[in-house]
């Protein structure tokens, strides 16, 4: 059915569309230009505010860890769940909801598209499984490279070019979206409990270092006209110092850039840190945001702490163990072979650990002081940094220098002296918010029907009960707040699929992934050559490797055009 | 005579999964399998005797043959009417069927409990408690130079465990046998023990203080007993020894962990344990799951509901206690009112106080076989063979996904399990409004 919103406040920066009155029109779940008036459904969007559905570039939402975490944790379900109606399945929630809570929590918000970043190849199809059992938003998976045998040899040998067809070739037959490297080496030397320290360090019986790694695969994804960049979990992430690995990972592409960003440099909070240890440990933010002010080929996401308890989990094993060992918590590893590793420790942020609270100004600060909006990206790196339902807050403290005020009033005290945060003025518009929240993502992501409300876009549509005319967003931000926990309207692909809270309808959004513009057929070399090593490094079948397109419920791949083949 | 030949079949027996099997077809009829242990192997040639195809239901005047619309109405009818219904099995069948089983149980407002509950299920309770610092497989042949089988005996359970995944395979940084040192710690000398390099045999349920003993061993503690678990304190201090000298350790452990005294805690202090050795080197530990895709059940019963296991819809949502909203405590207790058994035979299986249980209230059964469940159930659904004659997806026991193939057509008129659910799912909904 065709759907006309009328009266509401729509804020498209895209479409350089600050805070009009406007009409928006829907056909077939694309917005037009314009409805049969007599035959559309009409939403009255009177002083409420529009704008395009959230796209979430880096969240842990399904897959082998995100089960993990699930399994671990029946204490963190217990009280937050979600009971059956006429359009949802019943779930859990807490730090790690199961899939169905997962999607209609991210809709209420008026989120409607959300990538899973980081998914072990030879476990894709279970990423896969669960995404089909995630309803109404649209979403995709990253894989995990910077640690895979294959590419470590393609790499050591300089064959940038097989690399890449062996990236291409997983892609489609995993049907992943994007190029994920995590502590690229570190974890190939977890699986003898080691680490690498720095970007220069060699990998333990592979001789080649994370630089060689880094900037191969950016290589590659250059060769393979990627949608997304290289997106990347730096080195020594989580360890006080560290900032200076993550200033040598960005320099160390600057020369393979050319006009678009090579490199996303994820949940950059952690990869902020300056000092010697904890006791010493201060922000980064200046040192990191002064560099990507002055350079275009990096684009981050901030990994914001939220004072919560939650659960991390991640791909880097080494990091885990290290979060283990702080926290003396729970502790899941999970190696994978010839590919990558993984581990969960839940955890608690608290605002008056002076750690913790350091790490809460360090992703405010990278927001703050960075100045382009269109450079970082809102993010907690769900779970780890805080659950995906708490954006709400997040938003908060960027708008409004008193939501901050009012934070750090409870933090540590040895924060607040050694913070730049206190002295930051800047409160961010709401079409900053917006390019951070919506335009940022779908551009680095390279979905050009998404992050806007221009005739031919997706039409997902986020609709929140506040007027921003009326209401000012630094000094009433906690309306902002709790109209952002909660969207009048969320409509994904034209229909309204959850209204003040409540879902109300069931819907299906899509499975992106790329699919190569190389023949499969032509793969059959690089097969052969795979076949031999296959056998020796894993435990299953080659041809039991790929996923068929029919495993996806709804399937929406995505054409690239390679200089390699074209 | 013409053979065709299917490659890299998954093997639908254990939870190995090994998925290198050629299975050669002539007639129509599997003719013989490849690559097969003598379990898979059986499995796939023997699969269609004791077969049924036709639905019956139990009638006044004893059991009668009926069409499958009959027996799916029937099933829902039961479903509905009852007030508590227990959906147990699980672990031989596909996640497809799976999921479709958990969304059945929610629709009905039952509890759904996979055969983790009597075998594993104190792995992951364990698991809760500590964590866990696993991997796959392929890690353990690459990598392992110390391979440990506690209270698992996989020679006679898991074939070819050893020669594809531990001391029988070449794996990137362990060339031969050489390379590995094996060791097994059970309370009998089992076929296992008699390949092993070094063989523990320790008293029966003692298996918990053995562990706190090692790990006093590691902490460079001094044991205060002579003797622990029936061995000697040197001998523990050695062993001690051996798994901190290895790079890349790994313990398998079997039911004689979760079934004997100690249970769940018994493998707490095994997880502990690992844990404990991770200061020392790298050390992992892995529980050697049985059915072909139990690890799967628990994979996806986590994906939807949060809990692996013993889930319980009664209130519209799922909640998770073992030991009450498992399904042999539920049945001791009486609670249940109907139950719906897929792919598995508790009537034979479950303590005798559970079976009657079982037959005493309307019981549905959903399975290829003609088993003890299927031959008491109010209503028997025969069913395909997933891995042979439909496809699906199963999860080996370190949790990788594989496909399951169709090899071969099922019977006529002869549908998969999760055709079956559908249907019943769809009917309970039509006779719900």
């Amino acid at each position: 059915m065709d759907l006309l919103i009328i009266n509401g406040v729509v804020y498209d920066p895209i479409n350089s569309v600050n805070g009009e009155r406007m009409d928006i029109a829907v056909h077939n779940g694309k917005i037009v230009g314009h409805v049969n008036d007599s035959e559309a459904k009409v939403i009255d969007a009177s002083n409420m505010l529009i704008m395009s559905g959230g796209v979430d570039i880096h969240s842990h939402i399904a897959g082998p860890k995100v089960n993990a975490g699930r399994l671990l944790r029946p204490e963190d379900h217990v009280n937050d769940f979600e009971v059956k109606g006429p359009f949802i399945r019943s779930g859990v929630g807490g730090s790690v909801p199961s899939t169905f809570t997962t999607g209609y929590r991210y809709a209420r918000m008026g989120y409607t598209t959300v990538m899973e970043p980081a998914t072990p190849p030879i476990k894709t199809r279970h990423t896969h499984d669960e995404l089909n059992d995630t309803p109404i938003i649209d979403k995709a998976c990253y894989i995990l490279f910077g640690n895979n045998w294959f590419v470590l040899e393609y790499l050591k040998d300089n064959r940038v070019e097989d690399c890449a067809e062996y990236v291409s070739w997983i892609l489609d037959a995993l049907k992943g979206y994007a190029v994920k490297v995590v502590n690229p080496g570190g974890v190939e030397a977890w699986g003898w409990g080691e680490n690498v320290r720095g970007i220069d360090d060699v990998v333990p019986n592979f001789g080649i270092t994370p630089r060689e790694i880094i900037r191969g695969l950016c290589k590659v994804n250059t060769l393979l006209g990627l949608p997304h960049s290289v997106h990347l979990h730096t080195n020594n992430l989580g360890r006080p110092g560290n900032y200076q690995t993550t200033l040598d990972t960005m320099r160390c592409v600057e020369d393979l850039a050319d006009v678009d960003p090579i490199l996303h440099i994820t949940h950059c909070q952690f990869s902020s840190f300056k000092g010697d240890d904890w006791t010493n440990l201060t922000s980064a933010a200046p040192e990191i945001s002064d560099y990507v002010n002055k350079h275009s080929h990096v684009t981050l996401d901030m990994g914001q702490i939220i004072f919560t308890e939650t659960t991390t989990m991640t791909a880097d094993g080494p990091h885990e163990y290290m979060i283990h060992g702080i926290s003396g918590n729970k502790w899941v590893n999970l190696d994978i072979e010839a590919e990558t590793g993984g581990g969960v420790v839940p955890y608690t942020y608290k605002p008056k650990s002076y750690v913790n609270a350091t790490q809460w100004t360090i992703g405010l600060e990278l927001a703050l002081m960075i100045d382009d909006p269109w450079k970082i990206m809102l993010s907690t790196d769900h779970p780890n940094a805080g659950p995906f339902v708490e954006y709400p807050s997040i938003m908060s403290w960027l708008i409004s220098k008193y939501a901050r005020q009012k934070s750090l009033e409870k933090v540590n005290k040895k924060t607040l002296r050694r913070s730049h945060l206190s002295d930051l003025d800047r409160e961010l518009s709401l079409s900053e918010l917006i390019v951070m929240t919506r335009c940022s993502p779908s551009k680095a992501l390279g979905l050009d029907k998404k992050g806007h409300l221009g005739v031919g876009a997706d039409a997902d549509i986020a609709i929140f009960d506040i007027d921003p005319m009326r209401v000012d967003t630094s000094k009433e931000y906690l309306k902002y707040d709790r109209a952002f926990r909660r969207a009048a309207y969320t409509i994904k692909d034209g229909i309204v699929v959850a209204r003040n809270g409540e879902i109300t309808t069931r819907h299906t959004g899509k499975t992106l992934w790329i699919k190569s513009g190389f023949p499969q057929e032509a793969f059959g070399s690089l097969i052969n050559e795979l076949r031999e090593r296959f056998e020796r490094y894993y435990t299953i079948q080659l041809d039991n490797y790929p996923i068929d397109e029919s495993c996806l419920t709804n399937s929406k791949p995505v054409f690239t055009q390679s200089s390699l083949w074209s | 005579m013409t053979f065709n030949v299917t490659n890299d079949i998954a093997c639908p027996f254990c939870g190995c999964l090994c998925d290198d099997l050629k299975v050669i077809i002539s007639d129509g009829k599997i003719v013989d399998v490849k690559n097969a242990c003598i379990y898979g192997l059986t499995k796939f040639l023997n699969y269609s005797l004791e077969r049924s195809v036709t639905p019956v239901v139990q009638g006044d005047n004893g059991k009668v043959e009926v069409d499958l619309e009959t027996a799916v109405d029937k099933s829902a009818r039961i479903l509905i009417d009852a007030k508590y219904p227990l959906l147990y099995g699980w672990s031989c069948t596909s996640c497809e069927a799976q999921r479709v089983g958990l969304e059945l149980a929610e629709e009905i407002g039952g509890v759904i409990d996979n055969t983790t509950s009597v075998c594993h299920g104190p792995s992951i309770e364990a698991l809760q408690e500590i964590g866990e610092s696993t991997c796959t497989l392929g890690e353990v042949k690459s990598r392992a130079d110390l391979i440990i089988y506690w209270g698992s005996n996989p020679l006679q359970s898991h074939m070819r465990h050893l020669s594809r995944y531990t001391i029988g395979t070449e794996g990137r940084f362990r060339k031969t046998r050489d390379d590995r040192t094996m060791v097994v710690i059970d309370v009998r000398n089992t076929y296992s023990a008699r390949v092993a390099d070094y063989f523990y045999q320790i008293e029966p349920n003692s298996d918990y203080e053995l562990m706190s003993a090692l790990r006093v061993a590691l902490r460079d503690q001094e044991i205060e007993q002579d003797e622990v678990a029936g061995l000697k304190k040197d001998e523990i201090y050695d062993l001690a020894d051996m798994m901190i000298s290895c790079d890349f350790g790994i313990v398998f452990f079997g039911l004689g962990l979760t079934m004997s005294l100690g249970a769940n805690r018994n493998v707490d202090a095994a997880l502990s344990l690992i844990r404990d050795l991770n200061k020392r080197t790298k050390f992992l530990i892995m529980p050697m799951r049985g059915h072909f895709n139990v690890a799967g059940a628990d994979v996806v019963f986590t994906w939807q509901t949060g809990y692996p296991f013993a889930v319980d819809f009664s209130r519209g949502y799922p909640r998770y206690n073992p030991g009450d909203t498992s399904a042999v405590d539920i049945l001791l207790r009486g609670e249940s009112d109907a139950s719906l058994i897929v792919a598995s035979d508790p009537v034979a299986t479950f303590p005798v106080e559970a079976s009657k249980r079982l037959l005493s209230n309307p019981l549905i059964c959903i399975d290829p076989h003609r088993s003890l469940t299927a031959k008491a159930a109010t209503v028997a659904i025969p069913s395909n063979f997933v891995g042979i004659e439909c496809t699906g997806t199963a999860y080996r026991m370190d949790t990788i996904p594989l496909p399951l193939k169709k090899v071969i057509e099922p019977p006529e008129g002869c549908l998969s399990d999760v055709q079956l659910l559908e249907m019943i799912l769809r009917r309970v909904r039509e006779l719900k409004g």
